[in-house]
Protein backbone atom coordinates (compact mmCIF):
# COMPACT_ATOMS: atom_id res chain seq x y z
CA UNK A 1 0.00 0.00 0.00
CA UNK A 2 2.55 2.57 -1.11
CA UNK A 3 0.80 5.88 -1.55
CA UNK A 4 2.08 8.49 -4.02
CA UNK A 5 3.53 11.68 -2.58
CA UNK A 6 0.54 14.07 -3.06
CA UNK A 7 -1.82 11.37 -1.85
CA UNK A 8 0.38 10.90 1.20
CA UNK A 9 0.32 14.58 2.09
CA UNK A 10 -3.44 14.53 1.61
CA UNK A 11 -3.73 11.73 4.17
CA UNK A 12 -1.42 13.45 6.66
CA UNK A 13 -3.21 16.78 6.28
CA UNK A 14 -6.61 15.11 6.36
CA UNK A 15 -5.91 13.17 9.55
CA UNK A 16 -4.51 16.30 11.23
CA UNK A 17 -7.44 18.47 10.11
CA UNK A 18 -10.12 15.96 11.11
CA UNK A 19 -8.54 15.23 14.49
CA UNK A 20 -8.13 18.88 15.46
CA UNK A 21 -11.74 19.58 14.50
CA UNK A 22 -13.04 16.51 16.27
CA UNK A 23 -11.17 17.54 19.41
CA UNK A 24 -12.64 21.03 19.25
CA UNK A 25 -16.10 19.75 18.40
CA UNK A 26 -16.00 17.41 21.37
CA UNK A 27 -16.12 20.45 23.67
CA UNK A 28 -19.62 21.11 22.38
CA UNK A 29 -20.59 17.42 22.24
CA UNK A 30 -19.53 16.88 25.82
CA UNK A 31 -21.41 19.87 27.19
CA UNK A 32 -24.56 19.06 25.25
CA UNK A 33 -24.57 15.39 26.22
CA UNK A 34 -23.75 16.02 29.86
CA UNK A 35 -26.61 18.50 29.92
CA UNK A 36 -29.03 16.03 28.34
CA UNK A 37 -28.12 13.33 30.85
CA UNK A 38 -28.58 15.81 33.69
CA UNK A 39 -31.97 17.11 32.50
CA UNK A 40 -30.68 20.45 31.25
CA UNK A 41 -30.35 22.06 27.82
CA UNK A 42 -26.65 22.89 27.88
CA UNK A 43 -25.21 25.49 25.51
CA UNK A 44 -28.02 26.30 23.05
CA UNK A 45 -27.78 30.04 22.28
CA UNK A 46 -24.91 30.70 19.85
CA UNK A 47 -25.58 29.32 16.38
CA UNK A 48 -27.52 26.16 15.49
CA UNK A 49 -27.81 23.90 18.56
CA UNK A 50 -25.28 26.14 20.30
CA UNK A 51 -22.51 24.88 18.03
CA UNK A 52 -20.72 28.24 17.97
CA UNK A 53 -19.79 27.81 21.62
CA UNK A 54 -16.66 26.12 20.27
CA UNK A 55 -15.73 29.29 18.38
CA UNK A 56 -16.57 31.49 21.33
CA UNK A 57 -14.48 29.32 23.64
CA UNK A 58 -11.49 29.33 21.31
CA UNK A 59 -11.66 33.09 20.82
CA UNK A 60 -11.90 33.62 24.55
CA UNK A 61 -8.87 31.43 25.19
CA UNK A 62 -6.85 33.13 22.45
CA UNK A 63 -7.50 36.61 23.79
CA UNK A 64 -6.91 35.82 27.44
CA UNK A 65 -3.72 37.09 28.98
CA UNK A 66 -1.02 34.48 28.48
CA UNK A 67 0.47 34.67 31.95
CA UNK A 68 3.70 32.94 32.86
CA UNK A 69 4.22 33.17 36.62
CA UNK A 70 7.51 34.88 37.56
CA UNK A 71 8.34 32.02 39.95
CA UNK A 72 7.93 29.37 37.23
CA UNK A 73 10.68 27.63 35.28
CA UNK A 74 9.83 29.44 32.07
CA UNK A 75 11.27 27.15 29.40
CA UNK A 76 9.82 23.98 30.90
CA UNK A 77 6.55 25.77 31.63
CA UNK A 78 6.11 26.58 27.94
CA UNK A 79 7.38 23.19 26.82
CA UNK A 80 4.93 21.11 28.88
CA UNK A 81 1.69 21.78 26.95
CA UNK A 82 3.52 21.24 23.65
CA UNK A 83 4.56 17.75 24.74
CA UNK A 84 1.00 16.51 25.25
CA UNK A 85 0.00 17.84 21.84
CA UNK A 86 2.97 16.33 20.02
CA UNK A 87 2.73 12.90 21.64
CA UNK A 88 -1.01 12.52 21.14
CA UNK A 89 -0.92 13.73 17.54
CA UNK A 90 2.02 11.44 16.80
CA UNK A 91 0.04 8.50 18.14
CA UNK A 92 -2.61 9.04 15.45
CA UNK A 93 0.08 8.25 12.88
CA UNK A 94 -0.34 4.48 13.33
CA UNK A 95 -4.15 4.29 13.35
CA UNK A 96 -5.63 2.77 10.18
CA UNK A 97 -8.92 4.58 9.57
CA UNK A 98 -9.68 2.51 6.49
CA UNK A 99 -7.68 0.38 4.03
CA UNK A 100 -5.04 2.76 2.67
CA UNK A 101 -5.90 5.65 4.99
CA UNK A 102 -3.05 5.39 7.46
CA UNK A 103 -0.10 7.73 7.80
CA UNK A 104 2.55 5.15 8.74
CA UNK A 105 1.95 1.42 8.45
CA UNK A 106 4.47 0.64 11.18
CA UNK A 107 5.39 -2.94 12.05
CA UNK A 108 5.60 -1.97 15.71
CA UNK A 109 2.38 0.07 15.70
CA UNK A 110 1.16 -0.94 19.15
CA UNK A 111 4.57 -0.39 20.71
CA UNK A 112 4.75 3.04 19.10
CA UNK A 113 1.37 3.89 20.64
CA UNK A 114 2.57 2.73 24.07
CA UNK A 115 5.81 4.69 23.70
CA UNK A 116 3.95 7.87 22.82
CA UNK A 117 1.48 7.48 25.67
CA UNK A 118 4.35 7.01 28.12
CA UNK A 119 6.05 10.13 26.80
CA UNK A 120 2.76 11.97 27.29
CA UNK A 121 3.20 11.58 31.04
CA UNK A 122 5.97 14.19 30.85
CA UNK A 123 3.55 16.97 30.01
CA UNK A 124 1.77 16.49 33.34
CA UNK A 125 4.95 16.02 35.35
CA UNK A 126 6.82 18.93 33.82
CA UNK A 127 3.80 21.21 33.77
CA UNK A 128 3.19 20.58 37.46
CA UNK A 129 6.83 20.88 38.44
CA UNK A 130 7.57 24.00 36.38
CA UNK A 131 4.58 25.82 37.87
CA UNK A 132 6.41 25.87 41.19
CA UNK A 133 3.13 25.64 43.04
CA UNK A 134 2.43 23.01 45.65
CA UNK A 135 -1.01 22.09 44.33
CA UNK A 136 0.40 21.76 40.82
CA UNK A 137 3.25 19.63 42.17
CA UNK A 138 0.83 17.35 44.04
CA UNK A 139 -1.18 16.98 40.85
CA UNK A 140 1.98 16.19 38.89
CA UNK A 141 3.02 13.51 41.40
CA UNK A 142 -0.38 11.88 41.30
CA UNK A 143 -0.36 12.07 37.52
CA UNK A 144 3.07 10.49 37.26
CA UNK A 145 2.22 7.59 39.57
CA UNK A 146 -1.17 7.03 37.96
CA UNK A 147 0.10 7.11 34.39
CA UNK A 148 3.10 4.85 35.02
CA UNK A 149 0.95 2.27 36.82
CA UNK A 150 -1.87 2.21 34.31
CA UNK A 151 0.55 2.02 31.40
CA UNK A 152 1.62 -1.38 32.75
CA UNK A 153 -1.92 -2.76 32.63
CA UNK A 154 -2.57 -1.12 29.30
CA UNK A 155 0.46 -2.77 27.71
CA UNK A 156 -0.26 -6.16 29.26
CA UNK A 157 -3.92 -6.03 28.23
CA UNK A 158 -2.89 -5.28 24.64
CA UNK A 159 -0.62 -8.32 24.56
CA UNK A 160 -3.72 -10.56 24.41
CA UNK A 161 -4.65 -9.01 21.07
CA UNK A 162 -1.06 -9.33 19.87
CA UNK A 163 -1.08 -13.02 20.80
CA UNK A 164 -4.29 -13.68 18.90
CA UNK A 165 -3.25 -11.83 15.75
CA UNK A 166 0.46 -12.58 15.92
CA UNK A 167 1.43 -9.01 15.00
CA UNK A 168 2.16 -5.57 16.42
CA UNK A 169 0.91 -4.02 13.20
CA UNK A 170 -2.53 -2.50 13.71
CA UNK A 171 -3.60 -2.98 10.09
CA UNK A 172 -2.87 -6.69 10.38
CA UNK A 173 -4.71 -6.82 13.71
CA UNK A 174 -7.80 -5.33 12.07
CA UNK A 175 -7.51 -7.79 9.17
CA UNK A 176 -7.25 -10.66 11.66
CA UNK A 177 -10.69 -9.71 13.02
CA UNK A 178 -12.57 -10.62 9.84
CA UNK A 179 -14.05 -13.74 11.39
CA UNK A 180 -14.69 -12.42 14.87
CA UNK A 181 -14.05 -9.14 16.66
CA UNK A 182 -11.38 -9.52 19.32
CA UNK A 183 -13.75 -8.18 21.95
CA UNK A 184 -15.33 -11.65 22.14
CA UNK A 185 -12.24 -13.70 23.08
CA UNK A 186 -10.56 -10.73 24.80
CA UNK A 187 -13.44 -9.29 26.81
CA UNK A 188 -11.31 -8.96 29.97
CA UNK A 189 -8.49 -7.41 27.97
CA UNK A 190 -10.93 -4.93 26.43
CA UNK A 191 -12.37 -3.86 29.79
CA UNK A 192 -8.90 -3.43 31.31
CA UNK A 193 -7.62 -1.54 28.28
CA UNK A 194 -10.59 0.80 28.44
CA UNK A 195 -10.17 1.46 32.17
CA UNK A 196 -6.45 2.02 31.67
CA UNK A 197 -7.29 4.32 28.77
CA UNK A 198 -9.54 6.42 30.99
CA UNK A 199 -6.73 6.62 33.53
CA UNK A 200 -4.13 7.48 30.86
CA UNK A 201 -6.18 10.37 29.54
CA UNK A 202 -6.89 11.32 33.17
CA UNK A 203 -10.56 11.74 32.44
CA UNK A 204 -13.26 11.56 35.04
CA UNK A 205 -13.66 9.43 37.13
CA UNK A 206 -9.85 9.14 37.13
CA UNK A 207 -9.05 12.85 36.82
CA UNK A 208 -7.15 12.71 40.08
CA UNK A 209 -4.14 14.76 38.86
CA UNK A 210 -6.48 17.73 38.46
CA UNK A 211 -9.13 16.92 41.06
CA UNK A 212 -10.58 20.39 41.39
CA UNK A 213 -12.17 19.87 44.80
CA UNK A 214 -8.79 18.99 46.34
CA UNK A 215 -6.08 20.54 44.17
CA UNK A 216 -7.66 23.68 42.59
CA UNK A 217 -6.88 22.45 39.06
CA UNK A 218 -3.95 20.15 39.75
CA UNK A 219 -1.03 20.26 37.39
CA UNK A 220 -2.45 23.07 35.26
CA UNK A 221 -3.42 25.43 38.08
CA UNK A 222 -0.99 28.09 36.87
CA UNK A 223 -1.80 27.80 33.18
CA UNK A 224 -4.00 30.30 31.40
CA UNK A 225 -4.94 31.34 27.90
CA UNK A 226 -4.01 29.10 25.03
CA UNK A 227 -1.50 27.07 27.06
CA UNK A 228 -4.39 25.85 29.18
CA UNK A 229 -6.35 25.45 25.96
CA UNK A 230 -3.70 23.08 24.63
CA UNK A 231 -3.96 20.87 27.72
CA UNK A 232 -7.71 20.96 27.23
CA UNK A 233 -7.61 20.03 23.54
CA UNK A 234 -4.92 17.45 24.30
CA UNK A 235 -7.34 15.75 26.69
CA UNK A 236 -10.04 15.55 24.01
CA UNK A 237 -7.49 14.30 21.49
CA UNK A 238 -6.54 11.66 24.05
CA UNK A 239 -10.16 10.55 24.33
CA UNK A 240 -10.40 10.29 20.55
CA UNK A 241 -7.13 8.38 20.40
CA UNK A 242 -8.15 5.81 23.02
CA UNK A 243 -11.55 5.40 21.30
CA UNK A 244 -9.82 4.85 17.95
CA UNK A 245 -7.46 2.30 19.51
CA UNK A 246 -10.34 0.42 21.17
CA UNK A 247 -12.18 0.30 17.85
CA UNK A 248 -9.14 -0.83 15.88
CA UNK A 249 -7.98 -3.43 18.38
CA UNK A 250 -11.21 -4.89 19.75
CA UNK A 251 -14.12 -3.86 17.53
CA UNK A 252 -12.91 -4.70 14.05
CA UNK A 253 -11.71 -1.23 13.01
CA UNK A 254 -13.14 -0.33 9.63
CA UNK A 255 -14.77 -3.76 9.14
CA UNK A 256 -18.54 -3.75 8.85
CA UNK A 257 -21.45 -4.54 6.48
CA UNK A 258 -20.76 -3.18 3.02
CA UNK A 259 -23.63 -0.66 2.77
CA UNK A 260 -21.43 1.98 4.43
CA UNK A 261 -17.84 2.83 3.43
CA UNK A 262 -15.12 1.63 5.84
CA UNK A 263 -14.22 5.12 7.08
CA UNK A 264 -17.80 5.71 8.14
CA UNK A 265 -17.86 2.47 10.10
CA UNK A 266 -14.65 3.49 11.86
CA UNK A 267 -16.03 6.95 12.67
CA UNK A 268 -19.35 5.57 13.93
CA UNK A 269 -17.71 3.03 16.22
CA UNK A 270 -15.27 5.64 17.50
CA UNK A 271 -18.11 8.01 18.28
CA UNK A 272 -19.84 5.34 20.37
CA UNK A 273 -16.75 5.03 22.57
CA UNK A 274 -16.33 8.78 22.84
CA UNK A 275 -19.93 8.91 24.09
CA UNK A 276 -19.14 6.23 26.65
CA UNK A 277 -16.23 8.38 27.88
CA UNK A 278 -18.64 11.27 28.35
CA UNK A 279 -21.28 9.07 29.96
CA UNK A 280 -18.64 7.88 32.45
CA UNK A 281 -18.02 11.48 33.39
CA UNK A 282 -21.73 12.07 33.87
CA UNK A 283 -22.33 9.05 36.03
CA UNK A 284 -19.34 8.03 38.15
CA UNK A 285 -17.85 9.74 41.21
CA UNK A 286 -14.11 10.15 41.59
CA UNK A 287 -12.33 7.51 43.68
CA UNK A 288 -9.79 8.44 46.33
CA UNK A 289 -6.18 8.46 45.16
CA UNK A 290 -5.08 5.40 47.16
CA UNK A 291 -8.22 3.54 46.05
CA UNK A 292 -7.23 4.19 42.44
CA UNK A 293 -3.74 2.77 42.95
CA UNK A 294 -4.98 -0.22 44.95
CA UNK A 295 -7.59 -0.98 42.30
CA UNK A 296 -4.88 -0.95 39.70
CA UNK A 297 -2.23 -3.05 41.37
CA UNK A 298 -4.44 -5.43 43.36
CA UNK A 299 -7.27 -6.10 40.89
CA UNK A 300 -6.28 -5.08 37.38
CA UNK A 301 -2.72 -6.45 37.42
CA UNK A 302 -3.63 -10.03 38.49
CA UNK A 303 -6.58 -9.99 36.07
CA UNK A 304 -4.40 -8.94 33.13
CA UNK A 305 -1.79 -11.56 33.99
CA UNK A 306 -4.43 -14.31 34.18
CA UNK A 307 -5.96 -13.07 30.92
CA UNK A 308 -2.56 -13.15 29.24
CA UNK A 309 -1.75 -16.62 30.58
CA UNK A 310 -5.09 -18.14 29.52
CA UNK A 311 -4.94 -16.52 26.08
CA UNK A 312 -1.41 -17.74 25.54
CA UNK A 313 -2.36 -21.28 26.62
CA UNK A 314 -5.35 -21.36 24.25
CA UNK A 315 -3.32 -20.01 21.32
CA UNK A 316 -0.62 -22.60 22.05
CA UNK A 317 -3.19 -25.43 22.14
CA UNK A 318 -4.77 -24.30 18.87
CA UNK A 319 -1.41 -24.06 17.14
CA UNK A 320 -0.47 -27.48 18.49
CA UNK A 321 -3.50 -29.15 16.94
CA UNK B 1 19.43 6.29 6.22
CA UNK B 2 23.11 7.05 6.90
CA UNK B 3 22.40 10.75 7.32
CA UNK B 4 19.59 10.06 9.84
CA UNK B 5 21.95 7.81 11.75
CA UNK B 6 24.68 10.45 12.01
CA UNK B 7 22.17 13.18 12.91
CA UNK B 8 20.63 11.06 15.64
CA UNK B 9 24.06 10.06 16.91
CA UNK B 10 25.13 13.72 17.04
CA UNK B 11 21.95 14.63 18.95
CA UNK B 12 22.59 11.77 21.38
CA UNK B 13 26.15 12.90 22.06
CA UNK B 14 25.25 16.58 22.51
CA UNK B 15 22.28 15.75 24.73
CA UNK B 16 24.36 13.42 26.87
CA UNK B 17 27.07 16.05 27.32
CA UNK B 18 24.39 18.52 28.37
CA UNK B 19 23.07 15.96 30.90
CA UNK B 20 26.43 16.12 32.66
CA UNK B 21 26.95 19.85 32.45
CA UNK B 22 23.49 21.11 33.48
CA UNK B 23 23.24 22.55 36.97
CA UNK B 24 19.49 22.12 37.28
CA UNK B 25 18.70 18.46 37.88
CA UNK B 26 15.33 18.44 36.11
CA UNK B 27 16.85 20.10 33.05
CA UNK B 28 19.60 17.49 33.06
CA UNK B 29 16.98 14.73 33.16
CA UNK B 30 15.12 16.33 30.27
CA UNK B 31 18.30 16.14 28.21
CA UNK B 32 18.62 12.52 29.32
CA UNK B 33 15.18 11.87 27.83
CA UNK B 34 16.28 13.53 24.59
CA UNK B 35 19.39 11.35 24.62
CA UNK B 36 17.29 8.18 25.03
CA UNK B 37 15.03 9.26 22.18
CA UNK B 38 18.06 9.89 19.95
CA UNK B 39 19.40 6.44 20.81
CA UNK B 40 15.98 5.00 19.93
CA UNK B 41 16.25 6.64 16.50
CA UNK B 42 19.75 5.15 16.15
CA UNK B 43 18.33 1.70 16.90
CA UNK B 44 15.59 2.32 14.36
CA UNK B 45 18.01 3.26 11.61
CA UNK B 46 20.16 0.22 12.42
CA UNK B 47 17.17 -2.05 11.79
CA UNK B 48 16.06 -2.80 15.34
CA UNK B 49 12.58 -1.19 15.60
CA UNK B 50 11.59 -3.39 18.53
CA UNK B 51 14.58 -2.22 20.57
CA UNK B 52 13.80 1.37 19.60
CA UNK B 53 10.25 1.10 20.95
CA UNK B 54 11.40 -0.58 24.16
CA UNK B 55 14.10 2.05 24.65
CA UNK B 56 11.43 4.75 24.71
CA UNK B 57 8.78 2.81 26.64
CA UNK B 58 11.10 1.59 29.38
CA UNK B 59 13.97 4.06 29.66
CA UNK B 60 12.48 7.37 28.55
CA UNK B 61 8.92 6.56 29.59
CA UNK B 62 9.27 4.76 32.89
CA UNK B 63 12.72 4.94 34.46
CA UNK B 64 13.38 8.64 33.94
CA UNK B 65 9.83 9.42 35.09
CA UNK B 66 10.61 7.60 38.34
CA UNK B 67 13.87 9.54 38.77
CA UNK B 68 12.05 12.82 38.15
CA UNK B 69 9.43 11.68 40.65
CA UNK B 70 12.11 11.36 43.34
CA UNK B 71 13.77 14.65 42.44
CA UNK B 72 10.45 16.51 42.58
CA UNK B 73 10.13 15.37 46.18
CA UNK B 74 13.54 16.87 47.03
CA UNK B 75 12.21 20.41 46.54
CA UNK B 76 15.29 21.88 44.87
CA UNK B 77 15.70 25.64 45.01
CA UNK B 78 17.94 28.18 43.35
CA UNK B 79 20.34 27.81 46.29
CA UNK B 80 20.87 24.17 45.38
CA UNK B 81 21.62 25.12 41.79
CA UNK B 82 24.14 27.65 43.16
CA UNK B 83 25.72 24.94 45.34
CA UNK B 84 25.97 22.70 42.32
CA UNK B 85 27.77 25.48 40.46
CA UNK B 86 30.26 25.89 43.31
CA UNK B 87 30.96 22.18 43.47
CA UNK B 88 31.44 21.76 39.74
CA UNK B 89 34.55 23.91 39.32
CA UNK B 90 36.40 23.62 35.99
CA UNK B 91 39.22 21.76 37.74
CA UNK B 92 36.80 18.94 38.59
CA UNK B 93 36.45 18.19 34.89
CA UNK B 94 40.16 17.53 34.25
CA UNK B 95 40.32 13.98 35.64
CA UNK B 96 37.28 12.51 33.86
CA UNK B 97 38.11 14.40 30.66
CA UNK B 98 41.65 12.98 30.45
CA UNK B 99 40.46 9.45 31.22
CA UNK B 100 37.67 9.53 28.65
CA UNK B 101 40.04 11.05 26.08
CA UNK B 102 42.26 7.98 26.49
CA UNK B 103 39.23 5.76 25.88
CA UNK B 104 38.23 7.85 22.87
CA UNK B 105 41.72 7.53 21.38
CA UNK B 106 41.61 3.77 21.90
CA UNK B 107 38.19 3.58 20.28
CA UNK B 108 39.40 5.58 17.30
CA UNK B 109 42.44 3.30 17.01
CA UNK B 110 40.23 0.18 17.04
CA UNK B 111 37.97 1.63 14.36
CA UNK B 112 40.98 2.51 12.21
CA UNK B 113 42.67 -0.85 12.65
CA UNK B 114 39.71 -3.17 12.10
CA UNK B 115 37.57 -3.28 9.03
CA UNK B 116 34.07 -2.42 10.12
CA UNK B 117 31.25 -2.96 7.69
CA UNK B 118 28.87 -0.16 6.79
CA UNK B 119 25.59 0.23 8.66
CA UNK B 120 23.99 -3.19 8.71
CA UNK B 121 20.45 -3.14 7.38
CA UNK B 122 19.09 -6.49 8.39
CA UNK B 123 15.91 -5.60 10.29
CA UNK B 124 15.44 -7.56 13.51
CA UNK B 125 11.74 -8.06 14.12
CA UNK B 126 10.07 -8.51 17.49
CA UNK B 127 9.69 -12.24 16.87
CA UNK B 128 13.44 -12.69 16.37
CA UNK B 129 14.14 -10.83 19.62
CA UNK B 130 11.67 -13.07 21.45
CA UNK B 131 13.15 -16.24 19.96
CA UNK B 132 16.63 -15.14 21.02
CA UNK B 133 15.53 -14.17 24.53
CA UNK B 134 13.69 -17.40 25.24
CA UNK B 135 16.16 -19.58 23.31
CA UNK B 136 19.90 -19.13 23.91
CA UNK B 137 19.52 -16.33 26.48
CA UNK B 138 16.84 -17.95 28.67
CA UNK B 139 19.20 -18.00 31.65
CA UNK B 140 19.60 -14.24 31.52
CA UNK B 141 15.85 -13.73 31.38
CA UNK B 142 15.31 -15.98 34.39
CA UNK B 143 18.09 -14.35 36.39
CA UNK B 144 16.73 -10.85 35.73
CA UNK B 145 13.29 -12.16 36.72
CA UNK B 146 14.69 -13.29 40.07
CA UNK B 147 16.43 -9.95 40.55
CA UNK B 148 13.18 -8.08 39.91
CA UNK B 149 11.31 -10.38 42.29
CA UNK B 150 13.88 -9.67 45.01
CA UNK B 151 13.45 -5.96 44.33
CA UNK B 152 9.67 -6.17 44.61
CA UNK B 153 9.81 -8.13 47.87
CA UNK B 154 12.32 -5.65 49.27
CA UNK B 155 10.20 -2.67 48.27
CA UNK B 156 7.13 -4.28 49.85
CA UNK B 157 9.03 -4.87 53.07
CA UNK B 158 10.28 -1.28 53.21
CA UNK B 159 6.91 0.19 52.37
CA UNK B 160 4.82 -1.95 54.70
CA UNK B 161 3.03 0.02 57.37
CA UNK B 162 1.37 -1.14 60.50
CA UNK B 163 -2.35 -0.57 60.40
CA UNK B 164 -3.19 2.35 62.64
CA UNK B 165 -6.68 3.00 63.91
CA UNK B 166 -7.12 6.68 64.60
CA UNK B 167 -9.77 7.27 67.22
CA UNK B 168 -9.68 9.11 70.49
CA UNK B 169 -10.38 6.04 72.63
CA UNK B 170 -9.45 3.16 70.39
CA UNK B 171 -6.01 4.39 69.35
CA UNK B 172 -3.63 1.47 69.15
CA UNK B 173 -1.39 -0.05 66.54
CA UNK B 174 -2.10 -3.49 65.17
CA UNK B 175 0.71 -5.80 64.29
Amino acid sequence: MEASAPNYFLIVGGVLFVMMNVAAGLIWVERRMLALWQDRYGPNRAGPFGLFIVLADTLKLLFKEDWIPPFADKVVFVLAPAIVMVTVLLSFVIIPFAPGIVVADLNIGILFFLAMSSMGAYSIILGGWASNNKYALLGAMRGAAQMISYEVFMGLALMGVVLLSGSFNIREIVEAQRGMWFVVPQVIGFVIFFIAGVAETHRLPFDIPEAESELIAGFHSEYSGMKFGIFFVGEYLGITLISCMVVALYFGGWLGPAFLPPVVWFALKTFVFISIFILLRASLPRPRYDQLMEFGWKILLPLTLVNLLVTAAIVLLQNGN
Amino acid sequence: MELTFYLAAAVAIIATILVVTQYNLIHALLYLVVSFMAIAVVFFTLGAPFMAALEIIIYAGAIVVLIIFVIMMLNLTHEDVQHEKEWLKPSVWIGPAVLSLILLAELAYIFMASETSAVATQPVEAKAVGMALFGPYILGVELSGMLLMAGIVGAYHLGRQKKKIVHRFLERTEA
